[in-house]
């Protein structure tokens, strides 16, 4: 299981609570985990990543690890502690306000 | 008992205000969707407790949520978990693709940008959702980048009607101040095939055949800030009212100038008068005399606040031309605050109550049509719009 951590905001859109564990089949990379996410949670859908293009939205980063893994390729491995259930998945919004 | 429920959205959420029919005493609920631009929220006139929000933010985007229960629940259509194990989501409910299949050989992805090139249409938010007068599940969706979709399945997918962008004027719309928007959707009572639209800073639309194809109606429109003041496209109107009886007659709050049409927007003349600024956002119709008619004068072209700090709506029982101030129980000094172009409504009740929300997040309610006024709430977010219905 793969562990996923949403925006306060999206955890509000999808009623979860701060971490969620989803199952995804294969190889486990930012396109799958998205995959699985918007399948067990369709109001997500759009508001990770375009509906059309599949680009992670401008405010939106994906970290994991300690690494910023934003600007990887979408069907590059995540790391083996993501994948593995270890770590989690963070999708994180940029701060705003200052 | 009738009762009233006002529909309340701002910049940080939705708020639903509701009183019984003597509009003296509110309850509040709110804020749903705490944190998000709630643009427009309104209910369907076929049945009052199923309402749509158009919700946005700048980080995620655009949801659509519907309740049915008069706003105590929401939920985002199609947004639950696949009915079968292993079927894919639908997650349709926020999908607004423009259309690009080139009717007639014209493309539809581009209009002018600031700068007087071309720009792609870029889908941004949704600002207005108009419900159908007959179908809970129909819903007009007014957009940004300025384009009108339709859902007939409850929001749970949207298709665009896209003879609006390709009946050849596109190439010439511009983004306002605010974008690029269709913010107004009117549909006739007494002809389902007549649907009126405007867009900033394009102009007001009419389509008689259901929305298949449309045609400009800004003639007697005069722009100063354009380069040929009565284009056929290029104007940056605010706002259109009509009275459902007398769907013939549409007024407008352009950017400047308060105008009316007597001929289903054919031709336009100006009807600002004594107003002490014809420039403003709102406008409105009483709900019961099809001549009287209410703005709120604004400051501009950049201050966008009331003359002289005086919060004062403004009446004309004449349909225009000739306007008397309403003050009583509005601020009358220090005041700057704005109202926005979809931030007045009018109930229905034998004496017909007005209401208005301002970027100060006052919601203002006048239960006799304008005489006297006092605020519901103080102090919500800036208000971006307001809907009232009368159950």
């Amino acid at each position: 299981m793969i562990q996923v951590i949403l925006p306060a905001h999206l955890r509000n859109l999808a009623g979860v609570g701060d971490e969620i564990s989803i199952e995804v089949p294969g190889q486990v990379t930012q396109r799958s985990i998205l995959d699985a996410l918007e399948s067990s949670y369709p109001m997500l859908c759009g508001t990770i990543r375009d509906h059309v293009t599949q680009q992670r939205r401008p405010f939106l980063r994906f970290f994991a690890c300690q690494e910023d893994l934003s600007h990887e390729p979408p069907d590059a491995p995540v790391p083996d502690a993501v994948s593995s259930g270890k770590e989690p998945f963070m999708i994180i919004g940029a701060i705003a306000g200052g | 008992m009738s009762v009233v429920r006002v529909l309340v959205g701002t910049r940080k959420g939705a708020f639903v205000l509701s009183s019984d029919g003597k509009r003296e005493r509110w309850s509040i609920s709110g804020p749903h969707f705490a944190g998000w631009e709630i643009y427009h929220l309104k209910g369907s006139p076929a049945d009052p407790n199923r309402l749509y929000a158009s919700q946005t933010s700048g980080w995620f985007g655009q949801v659509i949520q519907r309740s049915n229960d008069g706003g105590k629940t929401w939920e985002t259509p199609g947004g639950g978990a696949p009915a079968a194990p292993g079927g894919m989501p639908a997650g349709d409910s926020n999908k607004f693709v423009y259309d690009t299949t080139p009717p007639g050989g014209r493309s539809l992805t581009t209009h002018q940008w600031y700068d007087g090139t071309q720009h792609p249409w870029e889908f941004k938010r949704v600002w207005h959702l108009e419900p159908s007068l007959t179908d809970p599940d129909a819903v007009y969706a007014g957009v940004e980048d300025a384009a009108l979709f339709r859902t007939s399945d409850g929001g749970k997918s949207w298709h665009e009607l896209s003879g609006l962008r390709g009946h050849g004027t596109g190439p010439r719309w511009q983004p306002g101040a605010g974008g690029m928007c269709l913010h107004t959707i009117i549909l006739d009572p007494s002809n389902p095939q007549r649907i009126f639209v405007a867009i900033s800073a394009a102009g007001a639309f009419r389509t008689d055949d259901g929305g298949a194809t449309w045609r400009p109606i800004n003639r007697g429109l005069h722009s100063q800030y354009i380069p040929e003041p009565s284009a056929e496209v290029g104007h940056c109107v605010h706002h259109l009212a009509m009275h459902p009886s007398r769907p013939g007659v549409l007024f407008m709050q352009k950017h400047w100038d308060v105008m009316r049409s007597d001929d289903a927007g054919d031709l336009w003349r100006e009807v600002s008068g004594n107003l002490p600024t014809d420039f403003g956002f709102v406008i409105d119709v009483h709900a019961h005399e099809p001549e009287t008619i209410y703005v709120v004068p604004i400051k501009s072209d950049s201050e966008h606040y009331p003359p002289d700090g005086k919060l004062r709506v403004y009446r004309s029982r004449s349909g225009g031309n000739e306007w008397e101030p309403l003050t009583n129980g509005l601020p009358q000094s220090d005041c700057y605050v704005n109202v926005l172009r979809d931030a007045m409504a009018v109930d229905s009740l034998d004496s017909c109550g007005v209401y208005f929300g301002t970027t100060g997040g006052q919601v203002y309610v006048s239960s006799d049509a304008g005489d006297r006024w006092a605020p519901i709430v103080r102090d919500l977010p800036p208000v971006l719009s307001v809907e009232v219905q009368t159950l």
